[in-house]
């Protein structure tokens, strides 16, 4: 089925708006609500953690403890109550699970609810799932067939147990604790999350996976992701979230760490769908998210894409560090906000090696009464020659409520760089909506057509699968956004 | 069969009175010409049938196949089968041609009860309707109406036109900005689209559209309603004669 007509149906099919509300009911392990060292300690003894774990964890708390909240994005919320939000909360009876036939059921049923291909006979699909549910990472698929070729993919627990030395050689290495307030409080209790490696000239065989969801109320999740891919090495990794619908907002603060070495590339794709909240702006995801690669070695390459369309505030600056020669950062990103979303996302281009170059393009749809900043951050540092960025920031507005913004901040320290930088700004007009309705689509189908068309240059990137998904949910997180 | 009967009517835009009691019956096989001078209400017209918002119908209805379609939105009007080719096509800055034209297939398929079709069906029936109109593949791959010159954009809604198949088809000064190769390509592409269960509304300043696309009947507009009907030779009169008779007739 061609994916614009596939897009139609599924708007049409999704009668209720978030189609991912539904939420689980699972025999639950919680921890008290509230943060303090003890929490720290009993989140790092579930995990049968090292005492160095623990140790990085409480001095990340010390950190945090010092820090302010920053306030300088263009979002308004409440303020959080950090002492009313569970850190732990785990679907019971997952630990030490062998295979998938040990999962609990509901909890497979879920999954499948969210249309992931968890069961070993995807294979055909190509795709290795880790899946986070809460604070807990409950099952990893096709990690004997990563083995084999010596790639590590495992949850992030797992691996402070198993590889400590590559854990200790690379957390917190892109973003240190103090970075930010949020990568603070996340290096504190953070729960689960994701692990790769991938040795010295492997191509990774398949597409990693990992789907996130927040079920438990009141609770936050603070996942973290770390990928590593030494010298000559490939691997394109997916994420995809949900979260149930609930009318009281819940935090998702999550640090995301990438490191390619010398002549590496990690393609990073985010289809983000956290609950944006309901038409009127009650509840939803408070997704403040840090996401950071160090392009390390020469020549290597590091590629963010992203499909923002949930969550009732994002906060949200994938960057790269170009350390490397000819190292390159790429950043795609189409973030939509409809009704009372917020989102101010962008990225940080940090060019130290030479001839680096870092290509931006971000496309940014807002309607209803929502506000959609990009923010983004170009910087060439004195020891990158002849280093190149391309930053292109395109918003379309629906309606006449709501508000696009564009903050770039440009330095070059070096007189032989080269930036260009171009904007626009535009509108789905009365006329293109009535020319497309005289042919037979409703507005929905119309503005899913031209949005889609708009962000075609983003969307292409995306890997295939994700691809269908995305222009899907392009369709649905709009509805209702005209007439 | 009665396809459309336009029963007077009356709209206005803002304070200003546009269409003044307007009246005519179309029915299968017709085709009908509407020719009038410069703000006689053709354009408003066309927009009314076809259910552009901006319009406020004061008095009067509008069948389509024996169906009252005045409370009914542009898209479903569409699906009931009226089709308007636009004097002025828009531009759908990066949607591609061919996947609009995919989308509209599709979606009028379901509107008729018939299954959906396949990518490469589609891109077939697609191809095939466009070389009879002179429109490239490459055509199809660049954005609707971006770019395109007056004779692309008018063969391009010429081909969603044969590609939809409607039951009424109204085309709004559709030689507007043609030269005379690019008329003939046109004329012919709406003549071959004539058949015995078609209605046909073409309106225009001049007659030399309809030496391509011959009508079988001929209405002079002017103020908003139709002053005068005759065959063919009526669009004859006007091309010798203007307009100023018909005016100062009434």
């Amino acid at each position: 089925m061609p994916i614009q007509e596939e897009t139609i149906e599924k708007v049409k099919l999704a009668t209720s708006k978030y189609k991912y509300g539904f939420s689980t009911n699972l025999d639950v392990d919680k921890a008290p609500k509230g943060l303090n060292e003890d929490i720290i300690k009993l989140i790092s003894s579930k995990k049968d953690e090292p005492q160095w774990m623990l140790e990085w964890r409480l001095k990340a708390f010390e950190i945090w403890k010092k820090m302010e909240e920053p306030d300088w994005a263009k979002v308004n919320y409440p303020k959080i109550d950090y002492q009313d939000i569970y850190y732990y909360s785990a679907p019971k009876n997952t630990e030490k699970l062998k295979s998938l036939d040990e999962v609990d059921p509901q909890l497979l049923e879920t999954y499948e609810k969210l249309g992931i291909p968890l069961k070993e006979q995807k294979v055909l699909a190509g795709v290795a799932v880790d899946a986070v549910f809460d604070s807990v990472s409950v099952v990893t698929t096709f990690r004997e067939q990563l083995a084999e070729k010596g790639v590590i993919f495992c949850p992030i627990s797992e691996a402070i147990k198993n590889y400590p030395d590559l854990i200790k050689k690379y957390i917190g290495s892109v973003i240190p604790r103090h970075d930010n307030y949020f990568s603070a409080l996340n290096s504190a209790v953070f729960t689960d999350g994701s692990f790769v490696f991938i040795p010295k000239g492997v191509r990774c065989p398949m597409e990693l996976s990992t789907y996130f969801r927040i079920n438990e109320k009141n609770t936050g999740q603070f996942e973290r992701t770390l990928i590593v891919a030494d010298d000559d090495s490939y691997v394109s990794y997916l994420e995809g979230c949900t979260a149930p619908q609930r009318d009281e907002n819940q935090l998702h603060a999550a640090v995301v760490e990438l490191v390619a070495h010398k002549n590496a590339e990690i393609k990073y794709s985010t289809v983000q769908n956290w609950y944006p909240g309901d038409e009127n702006g009650k509840g939803g995801i408070f997704n403040f998210v840090t996401k950071r690669g160090s392009c390390l070695g020469d020549d290597s390459k590091i590629s963010w894409t992203q499909v923002e369309t949930g969550s009732a505030v994002t906060w949200k600056y994938p960057s790269c560090i170009l350390h490397g020669k000819n190292s390159v950062g790429e950043f795609y990103s189409v973030a939509i906000t409809n009704n009372y979303q917020q989102a101010d996302t962008g990225t940080k281009m940090i060019h130290l090696g030479e001839n680096s170059k870092s290509t931006i393009i971000s496309k940014g749809i807002s309607a209803g009464k929502s506000q959609n900043t990009y923010r983004g951050k170009v910087l060439m540092q004195p020891g990158a020659k002849n280093a190149r960025n391309y930053t292109q920031c395109d918003s379309l507005l629906i309606g006449d409520q709501c508000g696009a913004h564009t903050v770039p901040y440009i330095t070059s320290k070096n007189p032989t760089s080269n930036i260009e930088h171009e904007a626009t700004t535009s509108k789905i007009s009365e006329d293109q909506l009535f020319y497309c309705l005289s042919r037979g689509l409703s507005e929905e189908e119309a503005v899913s057509l031209i949005v889609n068309g708009f962000c075609k240059e983003v969307m292409k990137e995306l890997p295939m699968e994700f691809s269908v998904e995305a222009q899907k949910l392009i369709g649905i997180s709009l509805e209702g956004s005209v007439g | 069969m009665n396809l459309l009967n336009i029963d007077n009517l009356h709209a206005s835009i803002g304070d200003e009175k546009i269409l003044n009691g307007f009246s005519l019956k179309i029915n299968s096989g017709e085709t009908h010409a509407i020719m009038g001078p410069n703000g006689s209400g053709k354009s408003t017209l066309s927009y009314v049938l076809s259910g552009k918002d901006d319009y406020n119908v004061t008095q009067g209805n509008i069948l389509l196949k024996n169906e009252n379609i005045i409370e009914l939105s542009a898209d479903e009007r569409s699906k009931l089968g009226l089709f308007l080719a636009f004097q002025y096509p828009i531009e759908l800055p990066g949607v591609t041609g061919m996947t609009f034209l995919r989308t509209i297939i599709n979606s009028s398929r379901v509107a008729k009860g018939l299954p959906e079709l396949e990518g490469i069906e589609l891109v077939k029936i697609i191809r095939e309707k466009a070389t009879e109109l002179n429109i490239s593949q490459d055509m199809l791959k660049r954005f609707v109406n971006v770019g395109f010159s007056g004779g692309e954009k008018k063969r391009f809604e010429i081909l969603q036109m044969s590609l939809l198949d409607p039951s009424i088809a109204v085309l709004d000064e559709t030689d507007s900005g043609l030269d005379v190769d690019a008329l003939r390509t046109v004329g012919s592409g709406v003549t071959n689209l004539k058949n015995k269960d078609k209605g046909m509304l073409v309106i225009t300043h001049y007659q030399r559209l309809l030496d391509h696309i011959v009508p079988d009947f001929v209405h002079i507009m002017v103020k908003g309603k139709i002053l005068e009907s005759g065959g063919p030779d009526l669009a004859k009169i006007v091309e010798k004669e203007g307009y100023k008779r018909f005016i100062d007739a009434n």
